[in-house]
């Protein structure tokens, strides 16, 4: 039988050249299907990888239960003040808790780039943030003063978008702002950022007195089972606590899923464009050599081994398109840069990464695609009426 | 059984169902092949003769009737025993060769040596003396478009007897040959048969081809004539 199937399949597999186009044209279709589903599998492991990355362990940040962003939850002054009661918290010199409650809102900024308006993240924050964000630094200019119309912004701000030049005045919706510093936090989300006192954008957005998350700088990375104890058993508090590191995980966690959703259904449905393709290849394949497949039978040879023979060229295209998808793609897309919003409106930057787990994936896809694609054109190779030996 | 008897058919017919009309190409033909005969079976197109022909190589079965081929019958066989069988009793002429394209001349014989346990320097000597009786030896690595017309079934017949088959079947084997290239293919089989003892049914409409065999078979309206009758 390995004999039969061998010679059946090199009888195949050198007819090929006979028909160049369709076998290319199944190739580079599967080839596509792999490069689709690599593509954004890549984007979903870079996004995860990036995100996963970010923030720190002894910071926490803390929000209204069940809130799943930061626009979503809603604290008052006076939960800020019951939240710096918890232990575990890092205190300064003076003995005072490392907190920052803080507020956010949307604002519209013009993209220089493109001209086109985009949404921009306008943070309220308490003069305790810059100890709450690791590498801060002004690179330009000074803090805001609390309770005026100051923005501090952050660097991908000064550099993408325009009107936010040290010292000019700029309107966003009905207020005015002056800008009188530049800060960085060494690449992280927040330097897609506007920074203002909190009270006044409490004032100017009509907040009232409320807030949206508090962040803690904690006494290390174990203490926050201590705080969450107590923010938990505390009665006139609903909150949840997290690490900064496990906040921008879960904040990743729904981008993931998200463009994982997108990625896969996108590929299978390719990948039933591209089965059409394979098996209008593999009919032809039997369609043209129906007399040899007869002749063979003829001789002697099994259906079986006309089906395994079938089967194999079909396996062979497809796993030659897998491997080109693959390829193509980990070498246009591996380490590519890319940008996208996260889930409260923040710009996350992240490089695509096409891992060996994800090409493994679409090799798969691609067998299965010569799997099926072969299957029935190989049903009928085997099923070749003997009588076609005489075909003219 | 008739003694000596390669096959036996024994109240053969055919039947094909086209639309709601029955066609018979032929019913209760009765036949006996002694082992080395060389038969020529003649008859107008349509009579049957490849329908005959198929039915003694097993590639297609009887509507009614027997099919006994040293005794044993063939036409209740299922496919896999009958592809068993062809491979190891018959081996196939064509009009148009049925070479595969892609594989040498050389390789081409190999393909029923593939059924056998034979091992690969066994096959190769195979090869070589069957390529040899049909004279071809020095086109062994030459592809079927290399060769001509008569060079290609020459191939042909050397693969269909490179397994040793008992019974050679021929269908139109000069058909699409000219006269030398048919003489050649005819003196070849009439050597087969004359030599080796093969048994050859050949399927041809070609008078001259005819006289190649030790005797003619004419198939008209699905019964065998006897020659004198057709005078």
């Amino acid at each position: 039988m390995f004999k039969q199937t061998l010679a059946v399949t090199a009888i195949n597999l050198k007819s090929i050249p006979q028909r160049p186009g369709m076998s290319a044209a199944t190739v580079l279709s599967i080839a596509l299907v792999v490069g689709v589903l690599l593509g954004f599998l890549a984007m979903a492991n870079g996004f995860r990888a990036t995100v996963q990355g970010t923030g720190a362990d002894d910071i926490a940040v803390v929000m209204r239960a069940g809130s799943q962003a930061e626009l979503n939850s809603n604290l008052m002054r006076e939960d800020e003040r019951l939240i710096a009661e918890a232990p575990g918290i890092a205190r300064d010199a003076d003995g005072e808790p490392i907190v920052s409650a803080e507020l956010y809102v949307v604002t519209d900024g013009m993209r220089s780039a493109s001209q086109t308006p985009a949404n921009l993240p306008l943070r309220g924050v308490g003069p305790r943030a810059p100890e709450l964000r690791d590498g801060f630094t002004i690179t330009q200019g000074r803090m805001f003063e609390p309770g005026a119309a100051e923005l501090l912004v952050g660097e991908n701000v000064l550099a993408e978008y325009e009107g936010f030049a040290l010292g000019e005045p700029i309107r966003l919706g009905s207020n005015t702002w002056t800008v009188v510093g530049v800060f960085s936090t060494g690449g992280t989300v927040f330097d897609s950022e506007l920074w203002t006192d909190a009270p006044v954008v409490q004032s100017l957005y009509q907040r009232g007195n409320s807030f949206q998350s508090v962040r803690l700088r904690l006494a290390s990375p174990e203490a926050i089972e201590e705080t969450r104890a107590y923010l938990d058993a505390e009665p006139r508090l609903n909150v949840d606590v997290q690490s900064e590191r496990a906040f921008f995980a879960s904040q990743a966690g729904g981008t993931v899923t998200l463009i994982e959703y997108v990625g896969w259904p996108l590929a299978i449905l390719m990948a039933i464009g591209a089965l059409a393709g394979a098996w209008n290849t593999m009919y032809s394949s039997v369609d043209a050599r129906v007399r040899e497949i007869a002749t063979l039978r003829a001789l002697g040879f099994s259906g079986f081994s006309a089906f395994l023979g079938t089967m194999v060229e079909s396996l062979l295209l497809a796993l030659l398109g897998g491997i080109i998808g693959a390829v193509v793609t980990w070498l246009l897309f591996d380490g590519l840069t890319a940008s996208t919003l996260g889930s409260s409106f923040t710009q996350i930057v992240f490089a695509f990464a096409v891992t060996p787990g994800a090409m493994i994936a679409g090799v798969i896809l691609a067998l299965i695609v010569g799997l099926l694609g072969g299957l029935i054109p190989a049903m009928r190779a085997a099923r070749v009426p003997l009588l076609s030996v005489h075909g003219g | 059984m008739t003694a000596n008897a390669l096959y036996e058919l024994s109240n053969l017919s055919k039947r094909y169902t086209r639309g709601r009309e029955e066609i018979t190409i032929f019913s209760d033909l009765d036949m006996a092949i002694p082992h080395g005969d060389f038969i020529a079976i003649m008859g107008p197109s349509g009579s049957g003769k490849t329908t005959l022909l198929n039915l003694l190589g097993g590639i297609d079965a009887p509507s009614s009737g027997e099919v006994r081929f040293e005794g044993a019958r063939i036409d209740n066989l299922s496919q896999a025993k009958l592809s068993k069988w062809r491979a190891a009793n018959a081996g196939f002429i064509f009009q148009f060769y049925n070479l595969m394209p892609t594989l040498t001349a050389a390789q081409n014989v190999e393909l029923p040596l593939l059924l056998t346990k034979l091992s690969g320097k066994e096959r190769r000597k195979r090869i070589a003396t069957a390529l040899e009786i049909v004279g071809i030896a020095d086109r062994a690595g030459h592809r079927p478009r290399q060769l001509s017309g008569g060079q290609q079934q020459r191939v042909a017949i050397a693969r269909a007897i490179v397994a040793d088959p008992k019974v050679l079947l021929a269908d139109e084997p000069t058909g699409d040959l000219d006269r030398a290239s048919a003489d050649e293919t005819l003196k070849t089989l009439q050597l087969l048969n004359s030599e080796m003892g093969k048994t050859i049914v050949m399927v041809t409409h070609d008078p001259a081809a005819a006289k190649y065999a030790k005797r003619e078979l004419h198939l008209d309206k699905g019964r065998f004539v006897e020659k004198e009758a057709l005078a």
